[in-house]
Order: C-alpha cells, then sequence, then structure tokens
C-alpha cells in the first residue's frame, strides 16, 4: 500500500476535529445551500436522464406484475405453486419479507427520534418513504391470496346484509388492524414530515402550477413558532406511538405462524426474532437504497460515511439478535424432546430444500456478522452495497425457509408433498420489486427526499446561542 | 366579521436565530403581545421568548387512543359475544385476551390521526391564503434562510410610526408594512 497518501484525520473536512468521528454533515453549508441542493432535485427543470431510464426499466416490471395479477384474478390461486400440504408459498414469503423491509424505515423516524440520534435527520425522510412503499407491495399479497380480491374487504369488521363478522380470535384477523393501522400511521407521519419543506418548495417554485401543486400540499404552512412548537409535540407524540407500532406490527404477523400448533413455526422465540429480522432486512434495503441515490444526486454531504457506518452496525446489532433467534430454534427443537420438532429441524437442514437454510445462514450470519465489526467494511461503499444486497437475499430465504420447510413435510408421510413456485409467483414477486423502484423513483423525483427543515437544525448557528461572551441569548437577555 | 382592509402588521426580517430572539425578548419588553416569529425550522429559543405555551395536542392525541382503545374493544365484545357468537374451538364467546391485540392496534390509530389532523387544526392549517404572504421578502425566505418578527396590527400598542421605530432599532434587514 505505498502509494496510498498518508491520510491525516487532522485535514479531512468528513472528520469531526473535536471528537475524531466521521461527520453528520459535510461542513460549510448554510440554511440557503441546504434549500438549494435539496429542493433544487425537485425543481430542476432537467431531469437527470439516469432517471428515466430507471422509471422506464422499473415500468416495464410494473406491466410485468399488472399482467401477472390480471391473469391470477382471472384463473385464480391455482396457477401459483401453492397446494396441500405447502398452502402458503411465495405469497405469505414476500408479504412478510416486505413488511419486515418497512420497519427500518419507522425505527429510523420514530425510535431513533425518541433517542435524540440527530444523524436519522439526513436519512428519515426516503427511509419512510421506503416503509410505504414496501408496506403497499406488502398489502398486496394477502389480498390476492385470499383468491377472490374483489372480496378483500370481508376481511374488516364492516356492517352487511349477510350478518357475518371478522373470527377476532384469529391472527389473521389481528394481521387486517396491525397492517392497516401501520400503513395509516406511516403516511400520516411521512406526510406530516413533509408540510414544511412542501411550504419551501412552495416558495421556490417558478413555474405556477409546480407553485400551485406544492401550495397545496403545504397546507399554507408559514413557518410560524406557535405553529412550529405544535408540529414537535406532533411529531414526538406520532414517534412515541409509532415506536409501539413497529414492534407489534412485525409480533402480530409472527403470531400467525406462533399461534398455529406446527412444528417450526409454534416457537415463543417468534415475536422478538421477527421484529429484529425485520429491522437487520430493513436497514440493508435503506443501504441498497441510499448508496446508489446518494451517489446518483450527488448527495454525499448530507448522507455520510457516518450514516452508512451507523446503519451497518444497527445491522450489526440486529443480525446478532436474528442468529441467536436461529441457534435457540435449533436448540429447543433438541431440547423440547419432541420428535416431530427435531424432524422438523433435520429436515429444514438436510431435507430435499436444505440448500436454503444454508444459503440463509451464510448470506444473514456467515457473511455479514464475521465483516462488519471492522470499521472498514462499514466505511466501503460498495462492499456495503454489496452486503445490503446479500442480506435481503438472505432475509427472504428466511421466511421462505420458514415458511415452507414447515409445511411441505407434516405429520403424515403420508401426505408429505413438496413446494415449487411457478412462473406467476417469481412473476409477481419480481413484479413488486419493480412496482417498488418505480414508486421510489417519482418519490425522490417529486418531494424532497432529504427533510430540509431537520437538516438546518443541525447546522452550526441554527441555535440561537450566538449571544454575547459565550451565552446563549436568553442567559444574556436574563 | 373579521377587518378585511388594513394593515396586517409590520414584519422585520433577520438573518440569524440569535438576532430574532433578542428583537422578540425587546418587543416582549417594550409591551407587544401580539405578535408572531416564522423560521425555517423549529428554534427553541424563539418559542421560549415568546412564552408559547400549548398543550392541547397531547391532550387530543389522548382523547384518540381512549376513544381507540374503547371503540375497538367495545366492537369486538359486541360482535363477537351478540352479534355474531360462533364457538371457535371451545373458546369463551367473550376471549377478551384476543380482543387486546386489535384494540392497541386501533389504540395508536385512533392516537395518530388524533396527534396529526389535531394539531393542524389547531394551527389552522390548511390556509392557502395569509397576508403575510403579501411580503414579497416573506416568500422568498421564511421557508429557506430568514427569521421575521411580525407585530400584528390588533396588539393595542400597535402604532405604524412608532412600532416601525422600535422595530427599526433592533437593526434588521428590513421593516416591511404588510396589508391585509
Amino acid at each position: 500500500m505505498a502509494t496510498k497518501p498518508h491520510h491525516d484525520p487532522a485535514l479531512d473536512p468528513m472528520i469531526d476535529p473535536v471528537t475524531g468521528e466521521l461527520a453528520v454533515l459535510a461542513p460549510g453549508h448554510t440554511f440557503k445551500s441546504v434549500t438549494q441542493k435539496i429542493a433544487g432535485v425537485v425543481l430542476t427543470s432537467h431531469t437527470p436522464l439516469g432517471w428515466f431510464f430507471g422509471l422506464i426499466a422499473a415500468g416495464g416490471f410494473v406491466v410485468m406484475f399488472i399482467v401477472s395479477v390480471t391473469w391470477l384474478v382471472l384463473k385464480g390461486v391455482g396457477i401459483w405453486g401453492v397446494t396441500m400440504p405447502g398452502a402458503w408459498g411465495f405469497a405469505i414469503v414476500n408479504f412478510v419479507w416486505w413488511i419486515g423491509i418497512g420497519h427500518a424505515g419507522t425505527l429510523i423516524s420514530a425510535i431513533l427520534l425518541l433517542f435524540k440520534q440527530g444523524w436519522r435527520n439526513s436519512i428519515n425522510r426516503f427511509a419512510e418513504a421506503m416503509t410505504i412503499f414496501a408496506v403497499v407491495c406488502a398489502g398486496m399479497f394477502p389480498v390476492l391470496h385470499v383468491g377472490r380480491p374483489w372480496l378483500g374487504y370481508w376481511l374488516l369488521p364492516l356492517p352487511n346484509t349477510m350478518n357475518v363478522w371478522p373470527q377476532f380470535r384469529s391472527p389473521l384477523a389481528w394481521d387486517v388492524f396491525a397492517v392497516s393501522t401501520y400503513a395509516t400511521i406511516s403516511v400520516v407521519f411521512w406526510y406530516m414530515g413533509m408540510v414544511p419543506d412542501f411550504g419551501t418548495l412552495r416558495d421556490k417554485a417558478q413555474h405556477p402550477l409546480t407553485k400551485y401543486i406544492y401550495g397545496m400540499l403545504s397546507l399554507g404552512w408559514r413557518g410560524s413558532t406557535r405553529h412550529w412548537m405544535r408540529f414537535e409535540t406532533a411529531s414526538l407524540l406520532l414517534a412515541g406511538l409509532a415506536t409501539p407500532l413497529v414492534l407489534s406490527v412485525h409480533t402480530v404477523i409472527s403470531f400467525d405462524f406462533a399461534v398455529a400448533a406446527l412444528p417450526g413455526w409454534h416457537t415463543t422465540i417468534f415475536p422478538p426474532y421477527f421484529v429484529a429480522g425485520a429491522i437487520y432486512s430493513g436497514f440493508a434495503m435503506v443501504l441498497t437504497l441510499a448508496i446508489p441515490i446518494r451517489k446518483f444526486y450527488h448527495m454525499e454531504d448530507f448522507v455520510t460515511l457516518r450514516h452508512l457506518d451507523n446503519m451497518a452496525k444497527v445491522m450489526l446489532g440486529t443480525g446478532l439478535i436474528v442468529a441467536y433467534g436461529y441457534s435457540s430454534e435449533v436448540f429447543f427443537a433438541w431440547y423440547s424432546g419432541s420428535h416431530w420438532e427435531f424432524f422438523m429441524m433435520w429436515n429444514r437442514m438436510f431435507g430435499p430444500i436444505g440448500w436454503g437454510y444454508w444459503l440463509l445462514i451464510t448470506f444473514n450470519i456467515a457473511i455479514p456478522l464475521c465483516t462488519l465489526w471492522w470499521r472498514k467494511a462499514r466505511t466501503n461503499v460498495t462492499y456495503l452495497f454489496i452486503m445490503s444486497l446479500i442480506v435481503n437475499t438472505g432475509m427472504w430465504f428466511e421466511r421462505f425457509v420458514i415458511v415452507v420447510t414447515a409445511l411441505y413435510r407434516d405429520f403424515l408421510p403420508s401426505s408429505w408433498g413438496t413446494y415449487k413456485a411457478t412462473r406467476w409467483d417469481y412473476m409477481i414477486f419480481i413484479g413488486t420489486l419493480g412496482l417498488f423502484t418505480f414508486l421510489f423513483l417519482l418519490f425522490v423525483r417529486f418531494a424532497p427526499m432529504i427533510p430540509m427543515n431537520e437538516i438546518k437544525m443541525m447546522l452550526p448557528g441554527s441555535a440561537a446561542d450566538g449571544g454575547k461572551e459565550g451565552k446563549t441569548v436568553a442567559e444574556e437577555i436574563a | 366579521m373579521p377587518v378585511m382592509y388594513g394593515t396586517y402588521g409590520l414584519l422585520a426580517e433577520f438573518d440569524t436565530p440569535a438576532e430574532l430572539t433578542r428583537a422578540t425578548y425587546a418587543a416582549k419588553e417594550a409591551g407587544y403581545r401580539r405578535m408572531e416569529c416564522y423560521t425555517p425550522y423549529p428554534v427553541e429559543e424563539v418559542a421560549s421568548a415568546l412564552d408559547v405555551h400549548d398543550n392541547r395536542v397531547p391532550l387530543l392525541t389522548l382523547l384518540g387512543g381512549l376513544m381507540g382503545v374503547t371503540t375497538a374493544f367495545l366492537m369486538e365484545t359486541w360482535i363477537s359475544v351478540w352479534s355474531y357468537p360462533i364457538n371457535v374451538a371451545g373458546r369463551p364467546l367473550f376471549s377478551w385476551p384476543a380482543f387486546i391485540i386489535p384494540a392497541y392496534e386501533w389504540t395508536i390509530l385512533f392516537a395518530g390521526l388524533s396527534a396529526c389532523f389535531g394539531m393542524f387544526a389547531l394551527n389552522g392549517l390548511p390556509q392557502p391564503y395569509h397576508p403575510l404572504f403579501n411580503a414579497p421578502n416573506f416568500r422568498l425566505g421564511a421557508t429557506d434562510n430568514k427569521f421575521f418578527l411580525c407585530l400584528e396590527a390588533i396588539d393595542p400598542q400597535f402604532d405604524r410610526e412608532q412600532s416601525r421605530a422600535f422595530l427599526e432599532q433592533l437593526q434588521p434587514v428590513s421593516v416591511v408594512e404588510v396589508d391585509l
């Protein structure tokens, strides 16, 4: 490494000279430059060509999604690979995977806000957007899986002439409440946070139509102090509400499995292990999105190595909880003394789909948890991007293994079967990936992807501490 | 019927939050009460200078949460016990532990919606028109990089000449009169 120049932390502008840590924001920004940089992405009349290419490519997958869903509605769920005994397949796997991805967004916007983690401000907005689009993709699957999606509203407690109501002792009914609440609160929290930024866009827009649209979206926000104080209170309250919510959503989803008296599902470790897995995969998805976006839109000033480093640390923590979950499953399969539990675990590891188990162990445990301990790995952007894709794949396989290997060889060997996904399963899954990307591209183009007001709060000189003799103004007046 | 002509107030523009805070304390000292600050992001010092206290948002959120938990639990009980009593694996009709989960979700749902919409309602939003938008410097800076103090004309102490002179001595970037 003789060719590498000597790295002096004192000269690196991205390292805080006081703490020696990586900076959350690049130095030299002013209120004006923050507005120009972030609002500029939305208000520019020169949309980058790459954005159009991305939108067209993602749009192609959306078309595929629409075609395959149309065929599904025409023919029924028989076109999927689900059959007895494997009655749950890709649809449930994808549902759990997508919802899990959404959880990191809420963790960033709510839990890290309550913990006063200032660095979250830069990534909070697009992580929340990721949550909403992930929930949109997730929500499709149960509705399609009911077989007659046009009767999906039967899931809701609506008065009807049949006098039939939902059955509230079932975790599937709990799911309806958990996921619909999660979607609603996420949208409300996301939109509310954007209102002041829409005000900025309204004031900076040149075209009358743009001005009008952002003016309406901003609800006439004018930055009054009384408004700000109520806004801050409401944000904190929503964060306080979203925190137990996000923990409950994946818990309720894990009840779909844990409440069933089936080896491989019927365990008490499921709720915490599902929540940790959700946050793990969600942070991987935030990295998958943040790394290309910060590069493409030159947002390295706001989404710095500090953010990537911190996110990798969260992944390391949640990944360890997931590893604990895996080992506890294996331990209790042995310790329970239950023949069925033991066989399920043996079959999961060494049965016909055993490769899936070892793949998830490699992708979720071996690769990330052996490397993320090193700061060099956590601050290597390329490595993190590849690793985030690996973890996303691994987490998808985790749900695949949980759903499929517990089902396809049940108590009676005479009823054993196998599970094989069809092309429609793959097309719908890949279609939702396209839909997610499509919605996300629209978001980065038409909404402020980084909260301007929250970034301004972190700039030097943002607090009124410019009083005389090093005091704050309030102290000076008193 | 509100007055629809005349002056809304005098708007002083500042470059930094510290100057705005100092000016707000000075205006308070001078006896002004009907005034408001406008900043591109929340500035706590300004809020304490204005002595803003409003805890109705938490109250609304609490009421929303209580309404959510009551609605959901009573709905589940009524449906499962009276409207549609079915025997599910011998479980009691009033299976209250199972009812807790949807009730918990609706507590959060109602409380969250009350927090957000309650906040907007108390702020009087949406309000697409406001007299302050008539001031060009306000439109350019209030949501970007400027800090404003507005002395409102309904303040009994407000006087077009004297109040302007008072604001001028605080060394703002500018003082403009805002029409209604």
